[in-house]
Protein backbone atom coordinates (compact mmCIF):
# COMPACT_ATOMS: atom_id res chain seq x y z
CA UNK A 1 0.00 0.00 0.00
CA UNK A 2 2.67 2.51 0.98
CA UNK A 3 4.51 1.70 -2.27
CA UNK A 4 1.46 2.92 -4.18
CA UNK A 5 1.15 6.06 -2.07
CA UNK A 6 4.82 6.92 -2.55
CA UNK A 7 4.57 6.23 -6.31
CA UNK A 8 1.66 8.65 -6.58
CA UNK A 9 3.44 11.22 -4.41
CA UNK A 10 6.66 10.93 -6.45
CA UNK A 11 4.66 11.39 -9.66
CA UNK A 12 2.90 14.46 -8.25
CA UNK A 13 6.19 16.08 -7.18
CA UNK A 14 7.82 15.18 -10.52
CA UNK A 15 4.88 16.69 -12.41
CA UNK A 16 4.98 19.93 -10.39
CA UNK A 17 8.71 20.16 -11.05
CA UNK A 18 8.17 19.68 -14.77
CA UNK A 19 5.58 22.47 -14.91
CA UNK A 20 7.67 24.91 -12.86
CA UNK A 21 10.73 24.11 -15.00
CA UNK A 22 8.80 25.13 -18.12
CA UNK A 23 9.56 21.82 -19.83
CA UNK A 24 5.88 20.98 -20.29
CA UNK A 25 5.95 23.64 -23.00
CA UNK A 26 7.36 22.02 -26.17
CA UNK A 27 8.52 25.45 -27.34
CA UNK A 28 11.08 25.50 -24.49
CA UNK A 29 12.48 22.13 -25.55
CA UNK A 30 12.62 23.14 -29.21
CA UNK A 31 14.37 26.34 -28.06
CA UNK A 32 17.03 24.27 -26.31
CA UNK A 33 17.56 22.03 -29.33
CA UNK A 34 17.76 25.07 -31.62
CA UNK A 35 21.45 25.55 -30.97
CA UNK A 36 22.15 27.74 -34.00
CA UNK A 37 19.21 30.14 -33.70
CA UNK A 38 17.61 31.80 -30.65
CA UNK A 39 19.08 29.20 -28.30
CA UNK A 40 17.33 28.75 -24.93
CA UNK A 41 19.67 26.99 -22.47
CA UNK A 42 16.99 26.54 -19.75
CA UNK A 43 16.86 22.75 -20.16
CA UNK A 44 20.47 22.45 -18.96
CA UNK A 45 19.42 24.09 -15.68
CA UNK A 46 16.54 21.63 -15.29
CA UNK A 47 18.78 18.60 -15.75
CA UNK A 48 21.54 20.19 -13.70
CA UNK A 49 19.18 21.05 -10.86
CA UNK A 50 17.82 17.51 -10.78
CA UNK A 51 21.29 15.92 -10.90
CA UNK A 52 22.60 18.11 -8.05
CA UNK A 53 19.95 16.44 -5.86
CA UNK A 54 20.05 12.90 -7.24
CA UNK A 55 23.81 12.36 -7.67
CA UNK A 56 24.76 12.53 -3.96
CA UNK A 57 21.78 10.34 -3.00
CA UNK A 58 22.62 7.66 -5.55
CA UNK A 59 26.20 7.74 -4.30
CA UNK A 60 25.17 7.36 -0.65
CA UNK A 61 22.63 4.63 -1.41
CA UNK A 62 24.72 2.72 -3.93
CA UNK A 63 25.48 -0.25 -1.67
CA UNK A 64 21.94 -0.73 -0.39
CA UNK A 65 19.98 -3.81 -1.50
CA UNK A 66 16.63 -2.87 -0.01
CA UNK A 67 14.58 0.31 -0.16
CA UNK A 68 12.95 2.05 2.79
CA UNK A 69 9.83 -0.05 2.18
CA UNK A 70 11.99 -3.21 2.13
CA UNK A 71 11.62 -3.64 -1.63
CA UNK A 72 14.46 -4.93 -3.79
CA UNK A 73 16.59 -2.20 -5.33
CA UNK A 74 16.72 -2.74 -9.08
CA UNK A 75 19.42 -0.88 -10.93
CA UNK A 76 20.38 -1.46 -14.57
CA UNK A 77 23.29 -3.90 -14.67
CA UNK A 78 24.27 -3.46 -18.32
CA UNK A 79 27.62 -1.76 -18.76
CA UNK A 80 28.52 -2.45 -22.40
CA UNK A 81 27.63 -0.13 -25.23
CA UNK A 82 25.60 -1.73 -27.96
CA UNK A 83 24.10 -0.72 -31.25
CA UNK A 84 20.54 -0.75 -29.85
CA UNK A 85 21.48 1.95 -27.32
CA UNK A 86 22.82 4.17 -30.09
CA UNK A 87 20.05 3.56 -32.64
CA UNK A 88 17.32 3.79 -30.00
CA UNK A 89 18.67 7.02 -28.52
CA UNK A 90 19.11 8.49 -32.01
CA UNK A 91 15.50 7.70 -32.94
CA UNK A 92 14.27 9.11 -29.63
CA UNK A 93 16.22 12.33 -30.29
CA UNK A 94 14.66 12.71 -33.73
CA UNK A 95 11.15 12.28 -32.31
CA UNK A 96 11.97 14.62 -29.42
CA UNK A 97 13.21 17.28 -31.82
CA UNK A 98 10.27 16.97 -34.22
CA UNK A 99 7.73 18.33 -31.72
CA UNK A 100 9.60 18.99 -28.46
CA UNK A 101 7.91 16.33 -26.34
CA UNK A 102 9.53 13.54 -24.33
CA UNK A 103 7.58 11.01 -22.24
CA UNK A 104 7.33 12.96 -18.95
CA UNK A 105 6.03 16.25 -20.34
CA UNK A 106 3.82 14.31 -22.79
CA UNK A 107 2.02 12.64 -19.86
CA UNK A 108 1.90 15.83 -17.77
CA UNK A 109 0.45 17.85 -20.62
CA UNK A 110 -2.79 15.87 -20.24
CA UNK A 111 -3.31 18.28 -17.32
CA UNK A 112 -3.12 21.21 -19.74
CA UNK A 113 -6.12 19.86 -21.68
CA UNK A 114 -4.21 19.73 -24.92
CA UNK A 115 -5.92 16.94 -26.92
CA UNK A 116 -3.07 16.84 -29.43
CA UNK A 117 -0.84 15.26 -26.79
CA UNK A 118 -3.24 12.31 -26.51
CA UNK A 119 -2.44 11.52 -30.14
CA UNK A 120 1.24 11.76 -29.28
CA UNK A 121 0.79 9.35 -26.36
CA UNK A 122 -1.11 6.83 -28.52
CA UNK A 123 1.63 6.99 -31.16
CA UNK A 124 4.19 6.56 -28.38
CA UNK A 125 2.40 3.44 -27.18
CA UNK A 126 2.42 2.13 -30.76
CA UNK A 127 6.19 2.71 -30.88
CA UNK A 128 6.63 0.87 -27.56
CA UNK A 129 4.66 -2.10 -28.90
CA UNK A 130 6.55 -2.00 -32.21
CA UNK A 131 9.82 -2.40 -30.30
CA UNK A 132 8.62 -5.74 -28.97
CA UNK A 133 8.39 -7.09 -32.51
CA UNK A 134 11.75 -5.84 -33.78
CA UNK B 1 19.80 34.45 -25.06
CA UNK B 2 16.24 33.93 -26.23
CA UNK B 3 13.39 33.08 -23.83
CA UNK B 4 15.94 32.02 -21.19
CA UNK B 5 14.44 31.19 -17.75
CA UNK B 6 17.29 29.83 -15.62
CA UNK B 7 15.70 30.41 -12.21
CA UNK B 8 12.42 28.59 -12.84
CA UNK B 9 14.32 25.91 -14.76
CA UNK B 10 16.66 25.33 -11.82
CA UNK B 11 13.80 25.36 -9.30
CA UNK B 12 11.83 22.85 -11.35
CA UNK B 13 14.94 20.72 -11.78
CA UNK B 14 15.59 20.63 -8.02
CA UNK B 15 11.97 19.54 -7.43
CA UNK B 16 12.27 16.83 -10.10
CA UNK B 17 15.46 15.65 -8.39
CA UNK B 18 13.57 15.34 -5.07
CA UNK B 19 10.87 13.27 -6.80
CA UNK B 20 13.48 10.91 -8.27
CA UNK B 21 15.14 10.50 -4.85
CA UNK B 22 11.83 9.91 -3.07
CA UNK B 23 10.76 7.30 -5.65
CA UNK B 24 14.09 5.48 -5.49
CA UNK B 25 14.44 5.68 -1.70
CA UNK B 26 10.96 4.23 -1.11
CA UNK B 27 10.34 1.84 -4.01
CA UNK B 28 13.94 0.97 -4.98
CA UNK B 29 13.24 1.81 -8.62
CA UNK B 30 14.53 4.50 -10.96
CA UNK B 31 12.07 7.15 -12.11
CA UNK B 32 12.62 6.71 -15.82
CA UNK B 33 9.32 7.81 -17.28
CA UNK B 34 9.55 6.02 -20.63
CA UNK B 35 10.07 2.78 -18.71
CA UNK B 36 7.29 3.48 -16.22
CA UNK B 37 4.92 4.36 -19.08
CA UNK B 38 5.85 1.30 -21.15
CA UNK B 39 5.63 -1.08 -18.19
CA UNK B 40 2.32 0.37 -17.04
CA UNK B 41 0.77 -0.72 -20.33
CA UNK B 42 2.75 -3.83 -21.23
CA UNK B 43 3.77 -5.53 -17.97
CA UNK B 44 1.87 -6.83 -14.96
CA UNK B 45 4.80 -6.18 -12.60
CA UNK B 46 4.27 -3.04 -10.47
CA UNK B 47 1.38 -2.07 -12.73
CA UNK B 48 -0.69 -0.17 -10.18
CA UNK B 49 2.36 1.60 -8.81
CA UNK B 50 3.40 2.63 -12.34
CA UNK B 51 -0.10 3.84 -13.19
CA UNK B 52 -0.24 5.83 -9.95
CA UNK B 53 3.08 7.50 -10.76
CA UNK B 54 1.68 8.49 -14.18
CA UNK B 55 -1.51 9.72 -12.52
CA UNK B 56 0.66 11.85 -10.24
CA UNK B 57 2.36 13.36 -13.29
CA UNK B 58 -1.06 14.64 -14.36
CA UNK B 59 -2.51 15.47 -10.92
CA UNK B 60 0.58 17.45 -9.84
CA UNK B 61 0.34 19.99 -12.68
CA UNK B 62 -3.47 20.12 -12.35
CA UNK B 63 -3.17 21.01 -8.66
CA UNK B 64 -0.37 23.46 -9.37
CA UNK B 65 -2.38 25.38 -11.97
CA UNK B 66 -5.50 25.27 -9.82
CA UNK B 67 -3.73 26.65 -6.75
CA UNK B 68 -1.42 29.19 -8.36
CA UNK B 69 -3.59 30.30 -11.29
CA UNK B 70 -0.32 30.39 -13.23
CA UNK B 71 -0.72 30.90 -16.97
CA UNK B 72 -0.43 27.74 -19.05
CA UNK B 73 2.19 28.05 -21.74
CA UNK B 74 1.98 25.37 -24.39
CA UNK B 75 3.24 25.96 -27.91
CA UNK B 76 3.41 22.95 -30.19
CA UNK B 77 3.39 22.22 -33.91
CA UNK B 78 -0.10 21.92 -35.40
CA UNK B 79 1.00 19.14 -37.75
CA UNK B 80 -0.71 15.87 -36.85
CA UNK B 81 1.74 14.06 -39.11
CA UNK B 82 4.67 15.38 -37.05
CA UNK B 83 2.92 14.48 -33.80
CA UNK B 84 2.27 10.89 -34.89
CA UNK B 85 5.76 10.30 -36.29
CA UNK B 86 7.37 11.94 -33.25
CA UNK B 87 5.29 9.95 -30.75
CA UNK B 88 6.09 6.71 -32.53
CA UNK B 89 9.84 7.46 -32.64
CA UNK B 90 9.88 8.50 -28.95
CA UNK B 91 8.13 5.25 -27.95
CA UNK B 92 10.27 3.01 -30.17
CA UNK B 93 13.55 4.84 -29.51
CA UNK B 94 13.24 5.04 -25.72
CA UNK B 95 12.47 1.33 -25.44
CA UNK B 96 15.22 0.31 -27.83
CA UNK B 97 17.70 2.62 -26.09
CA UNK B 98 16.42 1.80 -22.61
CA UNK B 99 15.58 5.30 -21.43
CA UNK B 100 14.63 8.90 -22.05
CA UNK B 101 15.46 12.32 -20.63
CA UNK B 102 14.61 11.19 -17.09
CA UNK B 103 15.98 7.61 -17.11
CA UNK B 104 19.23 8.29 -18.95
CA UNK B 105 19.47 12.08 -18.66
CA UNK B 106 18.82 12.43 -14.92
CA UNK B 107 19.03 9.00 -13.22
CA UNK B 108 21.76 7.56 -15.45
CA UNK B 109 24.03 10.59 -15.50
CA UNK B 110 23.81 11.01 -11.72
CA UNK B 111 24.78 7.34 -11.32
CA UNK B 112 27.70 8.07 -13.68
CA UNK B 113 26.53 5.35 -16.08
CA UNK B 114 28.59 5.46 -19.26
CA UNK B 115 25.69 4.02 -21.27
CA UNK B 116 23.40 6.82 -20.07
CA UNK B 117 25.95 9.55 -20.75
CA UNK B 118 26.40 8.25 -24.32
CA UNK B 119 22.63 7.90 -24.76
CA UNK B 120 22.02 11.46 -23.53
CA UNK B 121 24.68 12.96 -25.78
CA UNK B 122 23.20 10.96 -28.69
CA UNK B 123 19.59 12.04 -28.28
CA UNK B 124 20.50 15.66 -27.65
CA UNK B 125 22.66 15.58 -30.78
CA UNK B 126 20.00 13.99 -33.04
CA UNK B 127 17.38 16.32 -31.53
CA UNK B 128 19.50 19.36 -32.38
CA UNK B 129 20.21 17.97 -35.85
CA UNK B 130 16.47 17.42 -36.41
CA UNK B 131 15.67 21.01 -35.43
CA UNK B 132 18.50 22.31 -37.61
CA UNK B 133 17.22 20.40 -40.66
CA UNK B 134 13.62 21.51 -40.03
CA UNK B 135 14.81 25.11 -39.79
CA UNK B 136 16.41 24.81 -43.24
CA UNK B 137 12.89 24.05 -44.55
CA UNK B 138 11.45 27.06 -42.78
CA UNK B 139 9.96 25.11 -39.85
CA UNK B 140 10.79 26.28 -36.29
CA UNK B 141 12.45 29.60 -37.07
Amino acid sequence: MSEKIFSLLSGIIFGVGLVISGMTNPEKVVGFLSITHNWDASLIFVMGGAIIITAPFFYLLKNKNKSLLDLDINLPQKKDLDIKLLIGSSLFGIGWGLVGLCPGPAVSSIALFEPITLIFLLAMLAGILANKYI
Amino acid sequence: MYNFTPLSALTGGLIIGCAVVLFFYTTGRLAGISGIFANAFTSKANRSSNLLFLLGLVVGPLGYFYLTKAPINFEITNSYLFIIIAGFLVGLGTRMGGGCTSGHGICGISRISVRSIIATVTFIFTGMLTIFILQQFGIYL
